[in-house]
């Protein structure tokens, strides 16, 4: 299975390791960096099951790597199902698998701390969505806080090498990882406030007024804290989708974006051989960075006769010689213990197997890039409706042009009211920002002109033939909204 | 539709030709000048910023650019600010036999002056070899490597592969 490397050169990126940790995996003693998860620790010394199915006892390893899926869960000092992609390792942590079930110890021994906050504007996320709303709302004089579970600020930003499209005003030229850091810059220089490792386990209504829990884990236990406010903003970005084929379940496939993460943020090789499932522009944007990673990229495979990202990022991947197959699929992974393989087969029209035109590859790694859906459940529980937009990506929050949901003071942006990408969600959330700052009477003149501006931006980038269809989905949303709020009166 | 660049992950000479148009022969005598391999209607444009000459241009912020060849000196700024890696430097007059081609380049090794290297074509197929004549390291990490190439392959070779040592 070939042994996991950690990268020491890359040609983007410059990894700046913490000091070394000892912990403790099933009593084993392992080595890390400070600073990286334990997910990533335990993989960059070759730990690869991180458990097994209750049903037929299969090997298990991460999926997508950023808090969402749950496939990380472990035993973290006693304490069961703790993501452990999401939680950086320390000196002497115990770390073990935790079976089918989490099972509470017996005397938990930990330390809760209780605090209260009471804000103008919460920001649920700090992607460039929650961000730019951070930075807007702070900028127009609200009070605002951003919360967010994983342990470094700057949502997906943080994970992308490859420069953006857009305009100057949306850092167009800049690298993904570099518009998140001019962004903490931004926020940082305006006095805006952002937690990390605080996740939002809760919502609740109280004195008129809109609270959440949140959990903040802290050195030595964890803070709960109680936040009180007037306005929310969920920014919480989406989750890669998952796809059914045989042993699918086997460590060695994982979603794209985890594989972003653990390359491009904490310097780990994934494998040595990489099948991608799916040629929209995640699948043809990790495959070239799959090969700046030193990965060798066996092929990408669509189940569409075409590319459905941008003919560029293609073109970056055709020219390096990886091959772009269109119509075909993969039939099934092979491995016991770890995928060593892959088939891949060609699809008809109808996408259905043509039989006899299966291939197998030799590979260690099989990535699935086939869409993202959007992350809603806390806005659920908080009560916003919701609507099935084939043309955002399935089930979001329905909302209206200012981004505030069906309830009164929540709003929602970026990828987790419908995907789309980076330079859009930015503009969602300046929108969301300036409404709120206009609604509260804070600098309402300039909050109209920045949401105005805002408006006519969105509106030209929306014309491009890739955006054509969110603009398309945002006005049915639209009209969703008008029509529950007439009901409402 | 045969080679419809989106069937097949990639653009061809006459798709190029046909969709952007290509400088005159005229114009290919003079020497060194852009091309823009970008005929999608992506919302973006630092490469119209980046030329300092004016010869980019852009209709709106989502129409494919357009560049006057006539005011293009091929001085390659745009090519390592395209966030597309989309834009190449050709100059055919470089030498007698030979073309030089500036390519943007983000992968290890860098290969160095002086080089043996294979050239590729725009699916990936090796072509030939080059020599590397220039390398500059260019904005963010991008590197711009011009390698020399045989005259007839200068609208073709677009990419570069380290050929391995051979005690390896």
């Amino acid at each position: 299975m070939g042994t996991i490397q950690r990268i020491w050169r890359h040609p983007i990126l410059d990894f700046k390791r913490g000091r070394s940790v000892r912990f403790q995996f099933e009593g084993k003693r392992i080595e890390g960096y400070e600073n990286e998860s334990i997910a990533v620790a335990l993989f960059a010394s070759g730990v690869k099951v991180f458990g097994r199915s209750r049903r037929f006892n299969h090997p298990m390893g991460w999926f997508c790597g950023i808090g969402k899926c749950s496939s990380c869960l472990m035993r973290v000092n006693g304490i069961p199902n703790v993501r452990t992609c999401i939680t950086p390792v320390r000196e002497g942590m115990r770390v073990e698998l935790q079976g089918r079930k989490g099972v509470l110890p017996d005397e938990p021994n930990i330390k809760v701390k209780k605090k209260e906050e009471y804000v103008r504007v919460l920001i649920i996320g700090s992607g460039p969505a929650g961000l730019e709303t951070g930075i807007t709302s702070t900028k127009l004089g609200l009070d605002t806080l951003i919360i967010d579970e994983n342990p470094i600020p700057g949502g997906q930003l943080i994970k992308q090498t490859h420069k953006f499209f857009g305009s100057k005003k949306e850092y167009a030229g800049l690298r993904g990882f570099e518009i998140a850091k001019t962004m903490l810059e931004g926020l940082r220089k305006c006095g805006g406030r952002y937690l990390t490792e605080t996740s939002a386990i809760g919502y609740y209504w109280k004195n008129k007024k809109h609270k959440f829990l949140a959990v903040q884990k802290q050195e030595d236990g964890y803070q709960l804290l109680e936040i009180k406010a007037d306005n929310i903003v969920v920014t919480s970005g989406a989750s890669e989708n998952y796809l059914p084929f045989p042993r699918n379940y086997l460590p060695g496939v994982y979603g794209a974006g985890g594989v972003q993460t653990l390359m491009n943020v904490y310097g780990v090789k994934p494998g040595n051989k990489a099948l991608i499932v799916g040629a929209g522009n995640v699948g043809l944007i990790i495959g070239y960075q799959l090969l700046q990673a030193g990965v060798e990229v066996k092929a990408l495979i669509e189940a569409m006769p075409h590319v459905g990202g941008y003919l560029v990022h293609a073109s970056k991947l055709a020219r390096l010689g990886v091959p772009i197959l269109l119509r075909h699929t993969i039939k099934e992974a092979k491995g016991e213990e770890y995928v060593n393989g892959a088939t891949i087969i060609e699809v008809d029209e109808n996408k259905q197997p043509i039989e006899g035109t299966e291939r197998k590859l030799d590979v260690d790694l099989i990535l699935i890039a086939v869409g993202l859906s959007a992350s809603t459940k806390i806005l659920s529980q908080a009560g916003c409706e919701k609507m099935f937009v084939q043309e955002l990506g399935g089930w979001i929050p329905i909302h209206n042009e200012n981004m505030e949901t069906t309830i009164d003071g929540i709003y929602v942006a970026g990828d987790g009211s419908g995907i789309a990408e980076a330079s859009t969600a930015m503009l969602e959330g300046r929108i969301a920002g300036a409404a709120i700052a206009e609604r509260e009477g804070y600098n309402p003149e300039d909050a109209r002109r920045i949401r105005e501006d805002a408006f006519s931006e969105l509106s030209k980038l929306r014309q491009s033939s890739s955006l054509k269809i969110v603009a398309e989905g945002k006005r049915k949303c639209q009209q969703r909204w008008n029509e529950v709020k007439s009901h409402e009166k | 539709m045969k080679n419809e660049p989106r069937e097949i992950g990639y653009l061809t000479y006459d798709v190029l030709k046909e969709k952007i148009g290509l400088p005159s022969k005229e114009r290919l005598a003079k020497g060194p000048v852009a091309i823009i391999e970008c005929t999608e209607d992506i919302p973006c444009d630092p490469c119209v910023e980046a030329c300092k000459l004016g010869a980019i241009s852009k209709e709106s912020l989502i129409t494919p650019p357009t560049i006057d060849y006539e005011k293009c000196t091929g001085c390659t700024l745009c090519v390592d600010v395209c966030p597309g890696l989309a834009i190449f430097v050709i100059n055919v007059n470089y030498k007698e036999e030979k073309a030089l081609v500036s390519i943007p380049y983000e992968m290890l090794p860098v290969p160095e002056r002086r080089e043996k290297v294979d050239t590729l074509d725009r699916s990936g197929k090796k072509i030939g070899e080059g020599e590397i004549i220039k390398v500059r390291r260019g904005k963010r990490e991008t590197f711009v490597v011009s390698v020399a190439v045989d005259k007839n392959l200068a609208t073709e070779a677009r990419s570069i592969k380290i050929q391995k040592e051979e005690n390896e």
